[in-house]
């Protein structure tokens, strides 16, 4: 089984360095690329069928494709590479980081080549701390090995790349919201359309795609469209993808799978089972923002249909469990709290809706849960649906409340009609 | 009646760094706000007054996006910073102890800071380092696995 | 045009617009918050939500907010869906949980657009059982009163200030649920157009400071529509009263001038009509005489050699009436030759320069802007509000070639970032302006001057040198040439009639070109443009006049002289005068020296015309009728010329004045006449809620007194009358059914944002007639007489305005009188460090606190025009300085 995007990193938790990426093939994907035109690229692109790995699967190639091109197109253009990873459950993209920062810059130097963009920036999240220390010595080594600046390898192609470190708040994941934060603004999203292909960062044409989404580029460009899409198991899309479990599971840990391995598979042999004592009730598949799974649900593929059809997300693929002595009101709580600290305050339904949900919540949970509190919760997951709200994340907020009132709704009930949370006492 | 400076002019040489590649200065107004808490702990009101003519921007716009975030202080913090990840993994993985072990130990709860202005304890939303629940970071270091027992030793760290 | 279907009936509308105008312009009833028309959407409320569908099979459709949703060929919605009806109202219930239910005791009560929006959605019963989220309030200072817990953070507040009006000491600040909108920190706030946020605001959080000193409901208010007062633009208001006294001034919409807005001296500096020291009884200096006008009356009838003195503050009908009292030989502009040529000039120039004026609301459609001399912020703070507007066009155009749609603010901001322009300066020294300018330029009136010169030269393609003066000219003259509508903004700011000329030159070199150019001027004051229409000897020879001749009553109306001419001169013209008849407003510092004083009314307590600095002519209406013996400078006018009791009526001296100024012959239709109704009845000024007339002059008898009748307007006193909308020439107040707050205006426009039903009121009078002609050579060297330092007046929005100035509110933030010079030219005088100056002003020397402003050319100083200590001072002169004392 190939891992492309995690073979190399080392055991020792350190960084592979400049000449340990190349001596693996490190930076090949690069000079393939730029013998190409921009245009071929970006097909490649399209033909490997990698899709975003942010969460919402929208097919990377497609993306670019819709940045103006030509001699007319608005200059500069921008490629930010998104490492904000702050979605609960999530830690994928720090491993892809610290343990191989080249491959992410590689794979953002090709995708800047293939959109014609001259800088470039990783915001990487506050917390990550190693990491942002890692990429600035990988940097520095890209710019004295000239891949980065001005005319890199000789091919014309000229670009820059920084760093920026976020001070915290889980919005500017969203990519609009993103754009204002690098822009030193306050991260509230922006309304698509426009969309930042055509107006981003400072208002000129920008991509941003997730770290991961990256670190597939070099791959695809030095070994072939064909080859990528022959490591996924998934039909939606081509490549491997980096999954991961946490909670009490034996093994909670990150591995790179073809893309469409069952969630069956990640749970019991990747993360070894339950921890002793503990029996599995429910998994946000992809994140805190993803509906719950239930064991009925453990032999599909986690690519982006067949958890929809599920009824939930493969977002992010980091698995989140839910055990028998964990309460899932009380898991909710913890996740509506999350998402109402950091609702950004623009728009009605998630600044309102958010905090009251959570303020129910927290009635339940300390006994003072009334029958009608279950309607309202209800009326929230409604109210705060996709479209109703500016950007997706108080849609996503509710996926988790939406799908736990539909698995344990009895819980629910219990916490009303006895007054107290049985998991506490 | 003469207000101390409290953006040192090493403080002030970095701020200036930051517009190399940026189209305008207030785009620098984030990472600015970051080298004044880095050297100064927290963001005063004079802090304020004195980015407003390095970033040609007004106090109040400065302030407008220095609230907004969460880790930029607009109170004074003590000598280290503990944040505590209270997101749902670490949740179910015995966050709750933590906190109360922490609360005990250092005879404060979220939001505030010990007598001895030695740590700020803060809640902090997920820290990325889910497989090794529950997590915190004390300024820069992440520690792992926590457990009640291993806190003492982790704090006498921090003077 | 494109069709849109609206539950299920189609629509034909205009391109461009969104599907929350569309309905709204369509006369629906949709609820909102954050957008408005003049700042447009941005999706934030949600408040707007509608069903929209794919097409005819599409059944299901799905939420979208209408303000967000394009109205393009083929786009269906719904209002009526159950669906968008219960988000609305759900959207609603989402606000209330953290609103106060403190609507008795809130200021904004009765015109609060979120009772209305909640009225409106259906939402009657709230579910949430928490505690409510709570703020602390700020002092903003005398204008806005703050209660932050009424917010529901729509945004408008943050977009209005800093967005639109270019403020810096507000904003938005932490996130999520705890977003408060205010300052970082207590304190006033100093944009020119806060006073606004009062009505951007659609809830109670900023209210009108003014108005809750002497608080009333909006529906027991008597209110009239006025003009303001208190600069040349112009701008429509409507001004309220109860009890006598005057509440406040709201901005009254009208799409050719001030559209939704007013600056903050035209909205908080009315105080003034309620000053203690208003004059209400006509009377006889040092006599107990109870009939003072009667002796005035024999006075005239005895064929006294009589002057009249006019103003610039007084309406056309009042300065015609003394006009005609005192014979034309005899009548004299209350302002100084210098003053009124300046006006005559400006005047003349919008005629002969071939050249098209814009109306304010045209202003914001220029894409290039040059400024010659004028502060306008300060000088006519609405033009400079329309201005940054306007900076902002050639930006936007790169927005629009995306394909973004013109009511997408957000994304039209991203686009534009913080890019101005082409947008210059050229004045004395560094203006507001400024920081929105791609060029600026600072110099004395000779230097101004001669720029013009080189940027008229420049656009005729002449080559000049490599100076600062010739690169920047030739910069403004490239931007203007290049410019599809460029615009010159000039004024009698610098009191230079050479620089009135050169921006007119200016155009006219453009104009030659074949550029569709805009001119605008700003003139001193409210009706300087019909003074300078009705015309008269200067105030120059009326002082000589007085001083050759024996025995002459002056009859001295709206004008003060202490204030306008010195106290020197003023004395020794009133002390030369036989007799003085003051017809005033207020007790001042001449109406000492008045033999008779009658009490003029001032906007509030009377009706008139006034021309503002485009030429256009509006119609004030009076507010009340006071229990006094205040009334229109005209009425007590026409009554001395014809000996009367009573006044002829409003219409008959219109009539009059139309016949001896057949320019103004368009002013008949400036307004209903006073027989006119709508059907048979009157245009109440009270609304139809108006309460505690039987009993608010209960203290003094039960009776009800039998309610003043207004001869002179259409409008009646009272709350009897038709109370649908009134024609949009005489709007005393805004309301429709479920409309309550200001936003009502929706109702009566013809397309939201657009023009009024009925049309725009006010009439232009001067169009450029294709009398080209006039020289505009403007060059002006040498009149230095060998002195250093040209002293130029500094306008200030609050304090250079003498009767605004007297209102409190205003005056806490009139700064000190203080004397502008660069440290260099300090220095140069060996004066480094120096906190107080003289200087020399006719043949007096002056002492100032000194205040440092390094944009000044080190051969200029600013005084500031009007305030104390420099009052009567007529600019520019030339002077050297010295130490005090020296």
């Amino acid at each position: 089984m190939e891992r492309p995007l995690t073979e190399h990193i080392k055991n020792d938790g350190t960084a592979l360095t400049l000449k340990e990426y190349e001596a693996v093939g490190g930076y090949q994907g690069l000079r393939a690329a730029l013998k190409m035109t921009p245009a071929d690229v970006m097909n490649t692109v399209k033909d490997s069928k990698l899709r975003g790995r942010g969460g919402a699967g929208f097919p990377t190639g497609l993306k670019w494709s819709f940045v103006p091109m030509g001699d007319d197109a608005p200059q500069p253009k921008y490629l930010v590479a998104n490492g904000d990873e702050m979605e609960p459950g999530t830690f994928k993209d720090r491993l892809l980081i610290e343990g191989n920062p080249h491959q992410l810059i590689e794979g953002m130097i090709i995708s800047a080549y293939a959109i014609g963009a001259s800088m470039s920036y990783i915001f990487l999240r506050w917390a990550y701390h190693e990491a942002a220390q890692r990429v600035l010595v990988a940097l520095d080594e890209a710019y004295k090995a000239g891949y980065l600046g001005e005319n890199i390898l000789g091919s014309g192609f000229s670009l820059d790349m920084d760093l920026h470190t976020s001070v915290g708040r889980y919005i500017c994941g969203e990519e609009t919201a993103l754009l204002n934060a690098l822009e030193g603004k306050r991260a509230n999203p922006r309304n698509k359309p426009p969309f930042p292909q055509v107006s981003g960062l400072f208002g000129k044409p920008t991509i941003v795609n997730n770290v991961e989404t990256y670190c597939n580029v070099p791959h695809i460009l030095a070994k072939g469209a064909q080859w990528y899409i022959g490591l996924s198991k998934s039909e939606g899309g081509g490549g491997t993808k980096l999954y991961g479990a946490s909670g009490r599971v034996k093994n909670p840990a990150i591995w790179e799978l073809p893309l469409g391995t069952t969630l069956r598979e990640i749970i019991e042999v990747h993360a070894g089972g339950m921890q002793d004592g503990y029996k599995l009730r429910g998994v946000l598949p992809g994140g805190a923002s993803t509906d719950f799974l239930t064991p009925d649900h453990f032999d599909i593929k986690m690519d982006f249909e067949e958890v929809a059809k599920a009824g939930s997300r493969m977002g992010t693929g980091t698995v989140i469990v839910l055990d028998d002595k964990t309460c899932p009101v009380g898991m909710c709580l913890n996740l509506e709290q999350f998402f109402a600290q950091e609702s950004c305050g623009w728009c009605t339904p998630c600044r309102e809706g958010l905090p009251w949900t959570a303020k129910i919540l927290l009635a339940l949970e300390e006994g003072r849960g009334k029958p009608e509190d279950i309607d309202h919760l209800t009326f929230q997951t409604h109210y705060n649906a996709p479209g109703n709200t500016f950007c997706a994340l108080a849609p996503g907020a509710m996926e988790p409340l939406q799908s736990a009132l539909k698995y344990f709704r009895e819980d629910f009930d219990e916490h009303i009609h006895n007054h107290t949370c049985k998991y506490r006492h | 009646m003469a207000t101390e400076q409290v953006i040192s002019e090493e403080a002030r040489k970095e701020i200036e760094a930051l517009f190399e590649h940026l189209p305008r200065k207030q785009a620098a107004c984030i990472d600015a706000l970051k080298v004044v808490q880095k050297y100064n702990r927290w963001v005063s009101d004079q802090a304020l007054v004195e980015l407003a003519p390095i970033l040609e921007m007004s106090p109040h716009e400065i302030d407008s996006v220095a609230t907004f975030y969460n880790i930029i202080f607009r109170r004074p913090v003590g000598r280290h910073v503990i944040y505590l990840c209270n997101s749902v993994s670490c949740w179910v993985m015995g966050y709750e102890a933590i906190r109360n072990a922490l609360k005990e130990k250092l005879q404060v709860d979220f939001g505030m800071t010990t007598k001895d202005d030695r740590f700020t304890f803060l809640p902090i939303p997920c820290l990325g380092n889910c497989d090794h629940a529950p997590s915190m970071i004390v300024d820069e270091d992440l520690y792992e696995d926590l457990t009640p027992e291993i806190l003492d030793e982790i704090l006498a760290k921090y003077e | 045009m494109a069709k849109v279907i609206i539950d299920n009936v189609e629509y034909e509308v205009p391109d461009g617009k969104n599907m929350l105008e569309v309905c709204l312009s369509l006369g629906m009833d949709l609820t909102y918050f954050c957008w408005h028309p003049a700042m447009h959407s941005v999706g934030a409320c949600r408040q707007c939500a509608v069903i929209q569908y794919r097409d005819e099979n599409d059944t299901r459709g799905k939420i979208v907010m209408s303000c967000m949703l394009d109205a393009n060929d083929g786009t269906r919605i719904s209002l009526k869906d159950q669906r968008g009806a219960e988000f609305r109202a759900g959207n609603i219930e989402a606000l209330m949980i953290n609103h106060p239910h403190d609507c008795p005791v809130c200021d904004e009560g009765g015109e609060c657009h979120l009772q209305d929006m909640t009225v409106m959605s259906g939402h009657n019963y709230r579910r949430y059982r928490f505690n409510k989220r709570t703020h602390v309030n700020q002092d903003l200072g005398p204008f806005i009163y703050h209660e932050m817990n009424r917010c529901i953070q729509c945004y408008r507040c943050v977009r209005f200030y800093n967005d639109y009006a270019g403020g810096k000491d507000f904003g938005v600040f932490a996130s999520s649920g705890r977003v408060y909108f205010g300052r970082s920190e207590s304190g006033t706030l100093e944009n020119e157009f806060s006073g606004n946020l009062v009505e951007i605001c659609p809830t109670g959080v900023f209210t009108d400071k003014t108005l809750r000193k002497h608080y009333t409901r909006k529906w027991d208010l008597t209110s009239a529509p006025s003009i303001c007062h208190q600069c040349s633009v112009g701008c429509n208001t409507l001004a309220s009263e109860r009890y006598g006294g005057l509440r406040r001034i709201l901005s009254r919409y009208n799409g050719d001038v001030n559209g939704y807005f007013l600056c903050d001296r035209g909205r908080f500096g009315y105080e003034y009509v309620n000053d203690e020291k208003r004059l209400t009884k006509a009377a006889q200096k040092a006599t107990a005489d109870t009939d003072a006008f009667t002796t005035v009356k024999n006075l005239v009838a005895s064929g006294t050699k009589m002057i009249g003195i006019g103003s610039p503050r007084a309406s056309l009908e009042s300065n015609f009436m003394l006009k005609q009292l005192v014979g034309e030989e005899n009548f004299y502009q209350g302002i100084p030759r210098h003053e009124a040529q300046l006006t005559e000039t400006a005047f003349n120039l919008l005629r002969t320069v071939g050249v098209k004026t814009p109306s304010l609301k045209e202003v914001e459609s220029y894409d290039t802007v040059f400024i010659l001399g004028e502060d306008v912020t300060n000088t006519a703070p609405m033009i400079a509000l329309g201005l940054r507007q306007a900076a902002k066009n050639l930006p936007r155009e790169e927005a629009y070639k995306l394909r973004i749609q013109k009511w997408n603010d957000a994304a039209i901001r991203e686009v534009v970032q913080e890019r101005t322009g082409p947008f210059y300066l050229a004045t004395p020294c560094s203006t507001k302006l400024d920081e929105i300018a791609t060029s600026k330029y600072y110099g004395d009136t000779d230097s101004l001057l001669s720029l013009s010169d080189k940027i008229i030269a420049a656009i005729a393609g002449r080559q000049g040198g490599n100076d600062e003066a010739w690169s920047f000219a030739g910069e403004v003259a490239q931007a203007l040439k290049a410019s599809k509508h460029p615009l010159i903004v000039s004024g009698t700011g610098m009191m230079s009639r050479e620089i009135l000329l050169a921006a007119a030159g200016i155009a006219r070199a453009l104009k030659a070109g074949g550029s569709d150019v805009g001119l605008t001027f700003a003139v001193p004051e409210v009706n300087s443009m019909g003074l300078a229409l009705i015309g008269g000897k200067y105030w120059d020879e009326a002082v000589e006049y007085v001083a050759a001749n024996k025995d002459v009553t002056a009859i001295v109306m709206e004008t003060n002289p202490v204030y306008r001419f010195g106290a020197k001169q003023a004395e020794s013209f009133l002390k030369n005068c036989g007799k003085v008849v003051m017809l005033d407003s207020l007790e001042n510092e001449s109406t000492e020296y008045a033999d008779f004083v009658l009490p003029a009314g001032t906007f509030a307590e009377s009706t008139g015309t006034v021309i503002n600095n485009e030429g256009r002519a509006q119609r004030f209406y009076q507010v009340f009728a006071p229990k006094n013996e205040m009334k229109s400078s005209w009425a007590w006018l026409d009554m001395m010329a014809h000996n009367s009791e009573k006044w002829r009526h409003f219409d008959d001296i219109v009539e009059d004045m139309i016949a001896h100024y057949p320019i103004l012959e368009k002013i008949r239709d400036l307004a209903p006449t006073a027989d006119s109704r709508v059907g048979t009845q009157k245009i109440p000024r009270a609304t139809h809620r108006f309460s505690g007339r039987t009993a608010m002059n209960a203290n003094v008898s039960v009776h009800e007194p039998k309610p003043p009748v207004d001869e002179d307007t259409p409008l009646s006193y009272t709350m009897e009358g038709y109370h649908g909308k009134a024609p949009s020439k005489a709007i005393p107040y805004f309301w429709s059914p479920g409309w309550n707050s200001l936003q009502s205006i929706n109702k009566y426009q013809i397309e939201v944002g657009g023009p009024l039903h009925g049309g725009n009121p006010g009439i232009r009078l001067i169009e450029p007639d294709g009398a080209e002609g006039g020289d505009f050579n403007a060059s002006g060297n040498g009149r230095n007489a060998g002195k250093t330092f040209e002293v130029l007046p500094a306008h200030h929005i609050f304090g250079g305005d003498e009767l605004s100035a007297k209102s409190a509110p205003l005056a806490t933030r009139i700064p000190d009188t203080a004397v502008s010079v660069s440290t260099t030219a300090l220095e140069k005088a060996g004066m480094a460090g120096a906190d107080r100056l003289q200087i020399n002003y006719n043949g007096d020397n002056l002492s100032f606190k000194i205040k440092i402003d390094n944009s000044l050319p080190d051969n200029v100083l600013m005084l500031p025009k009007g305030f104390n200590g420099t009052q009567g001072m007529l600019f520019p002169f030339f002077t050297d300085i010295s130490k005090e004392g020296e």
